[in-house]
């Protein structure tokens, strides 16, 4: 039976974390987990469990947690940082900054419950600035994985990268995207279905609801390409020029502000590749967010299949002109 | 090193950061001249460290949280061979490795600091993986004493005490003055040993300009078993100049021409009762 993206529902990325970072640790005992009070946000019970020995905890202190895996890593240690993402990119960015990529420390810093995965606890949980934020840093790569197997290969290909990476996802089970016989690589996007009108270049757990959308624009007679844009930075700037030379217009989604994130990166791109193409850039507009869980969230911002599709619609139809 | 040899190089040492910052028009000569004297008998008497070993995991480490005393560091690395001495001709200069905060770019240094109350941070870190590594290294780390006012710096004193992380040393340069004046003024500090001790830090005082005192403190950590230990250095910010002692305004003055050759006397004058 061929795969077919999107038709089964896998686990939380969470629990793949833990998984792959249980199977990685009890390979080799350098592999640390560094909490911040974050094991049960994490779901880290059964590798706190299973080897006791290596994780370290800091109390809920994210400053303390950065800086502190930043020295295990200077002595050797295969060090991944978790903590809520809106509290370990803000509150403790200037550790990240210093300690973790202008020291060149090779810190994996894991943030989890990304974007608005904490739904209606509101925006002092969310994190809809980290990749903005972090973008403008030298030395990290940001990949923010789609799906159970992405994350997986993300986790596995941070414990051999010799420099600081973030990784970034959600706290809710997701649908497969791809084939068993997928070849994940940082730093290169992965189409999740071929099309030629319009291309949705989404990352993380907004490439679910572009395939949604693109299967209502299907049934109209559309031709819709997805791309899972993995990884923010350093952008596939290859695959994002090839995509917008095949298809008719781009639109962007990402669970972030529209500010800094993956559409700006995307649109400098191709601005200075000299293509202009319609372009829509779908996130979160400059405004407090509406409460509501993470899914309606994503609806009310037009972050779903009805959303994205009458985005693209509107797009095709009016040529790309606000 | 005896004792006498210890203090003719804390005199060359203070005569050499000034001549460094007076040609680069930039430095924090006061806090370099009041921790200069620690780092001398760091570098000197205690840190098991040197230019063959630096790359070896079982060193000692010894991290500057107060960064902006690079000159001083510069300087005792110089003299250690870390690097030649002319290197320090282009501190500050463009493209020059040799920045007015410290980077790994410049062998000898263990991590990128300079902005503030992040060092311990990472010296818990390095204390925590000796301690997994069940390696010999001691971790030794330099706070100034404003710097204390980062809450960072009280996470990790936590932690530190949480983790009975006894093979870490941390240093405070008391000199008691920040940029904007004394620090009982801009934001007290004391009691400050009795905050380090409910901290659960085992807490020594010494006069941070006598090497004999620094050395014995250094040399007996830890303080007590199963405690961080902490070093309460009394000194004086700018000490050894007398114009620039426990003034504020030098914490990066840079002094010019006359105050320069009245400064490099003074410290001819010390060294000539000191050798003799």
């Amino acid at each position: 039976m061929s795969f077919i993206p999107g038709a089964e529902q896998g686990k939380a990325n969470l629990d793949v974390f833990c998984e792959t970072l249980l199977a990685l640790a009890r390979t080799d005992k350098n592999v640390l987990a560094v909490t911040s009070d974050s094991r049960g946000s994490g779901k880290l019970a059964p590798f706190v469990a299973a080897l006791p020995a290596q994780i370290v905890e800091v109390g809920i202190a994210e400053q303390n947690l950065v800086g502190i895996a930043a020295g295990l890593a200077s002595a050797g240690k295969i060090v991944y940082a978790v903590s809520p993402a809106s509290f370990l990119t803000a509150r403790a960015l200037e550790q990240i900054k210093n300690d973790v990529c202008y020291s060149d420390r090779p810190v994996k810093l894991v943030g989890i419950s990304g974007g608005v995965s904490y739904g209606a606890l509101g925006s002092t949980h969310h994190s809809t600035h980290d990749l903005a934020a972090l973008r403008a840093i030298d030395n990290i790569t940001i990949i923010v994985p789609a799906d159970n197997f992405e994350t997986a290969e993300a986790i596995q290909a941070a414990a051999v990268m010799e420099h600081p990476v973030y990784l970034r996802f959600g706290k809710r089970p997701l649908h497969h995207l791809h084939s068993p016989q997928t070849q994940f690589a940082v730093g290169k996007a992965l189409t999740v279905c071929e099309g030629t009108d319009v291309a949705f270049i989404a990352t993380g757990e907004t490439v679910h609801p572009a395939l949604t959308a693109a299967r209502e624009l299907e049934a109209e007679g559309l031709s819709v390409r997805v791309i899972s844009m993995h990884t923010v930075k350093p952008l596939d700037a290859d695959t994002l020029i090839q995509t917008a030379g095949e298809c008719r217009a781009v639109v962007t989604v990402e669970e972030h502000s529209v500010f800094g994130g993956l559409g700006e990166a995307c649109a400098a791109v191709l601005m200075q590749a000299g293509i202009h193409i319609p372009f829509r850039i779908v996130g979160f507009p400059d405004e407090h967010m509406v409460t509501g869980s993470q899914l309606e969230i994503f609806e009310h911002y037009g972050i779903s299949a009805s959303g994205l599709a009458q985005t693209a619609r509107a797009l095709l139809k009016n040529g790309g002109s606000l | 090193m005896t004792e006498r040899e210890l203090k003719v190089k804390s005199i060359e040492y203070r005569r050499k950061l000034l001549q460094c910052i007076k040609r680069a028009k930039a430095g924090h000569t006061g806090g370099d001249l009041s921790c200069i004297d620690i780092l001398n008998v760091l570098y000197n008497r205690v840190l098991n460290v040197s230019p063959e070993t630096f790359d070896d995991p079982g060193r000692d480490r010894y991290v500057q949280s107060k960064g902006h005393s690079v000159e001083a560091l510069y300087v005792v690395l110089a003299d250690r061979g870390f690097f030649s001495e002319s290197d320090l001709d282009t501190l500050c200069c463009y493209r020059s490795h040799y920045a007015g905060h410290p980077t790994r770019s410049v062998r000898g240094i263990e991590q990128n600091t300079g902005a503030l109350g992040h060092g311990l941070a990472f010296s818990v870190g390095v204390a925590l993986a000796g301690r997994m590594d069940g390696a010999a290294y001691r971790v030794y780390t330099l706070l100034g004493d404003g710097e204390l006012a980062e809450g960072s710096n009280w996470e990790s004193m936590l932690t530190a005490a949480h983790y009975r992380l006894d093979n870490l040393t941390a240093i405070v340069d008391r000199n008691t003055l920040q940029i904007t004046g004394c620090t009982e003024d801009v934001c007290a500090l004391e009691p400050l040993r009795k905050k380090f001790e409910a901290f659960g830090w085992a807490v020594r005082e010494v006069d941070g300009h006598d090497v004999a005192a620094l050395t014995d403190a250094f040399l007996a950590a830890p303080f007590e078993t199963g405690r961080p230990s902490m070093v309460i250095a009394r000194t004086v910010k700018g000490k050894g100049v007398s114009f620039m002692e426990d003034v504020a305004k030098w914490h990066h003055g840079v002094p010019n021409d006359q105050q320069y050759e009245q400064a490099q006397q003074e410290l001819d004058q010390l060294l000539r009762e000191v050798q003799a």
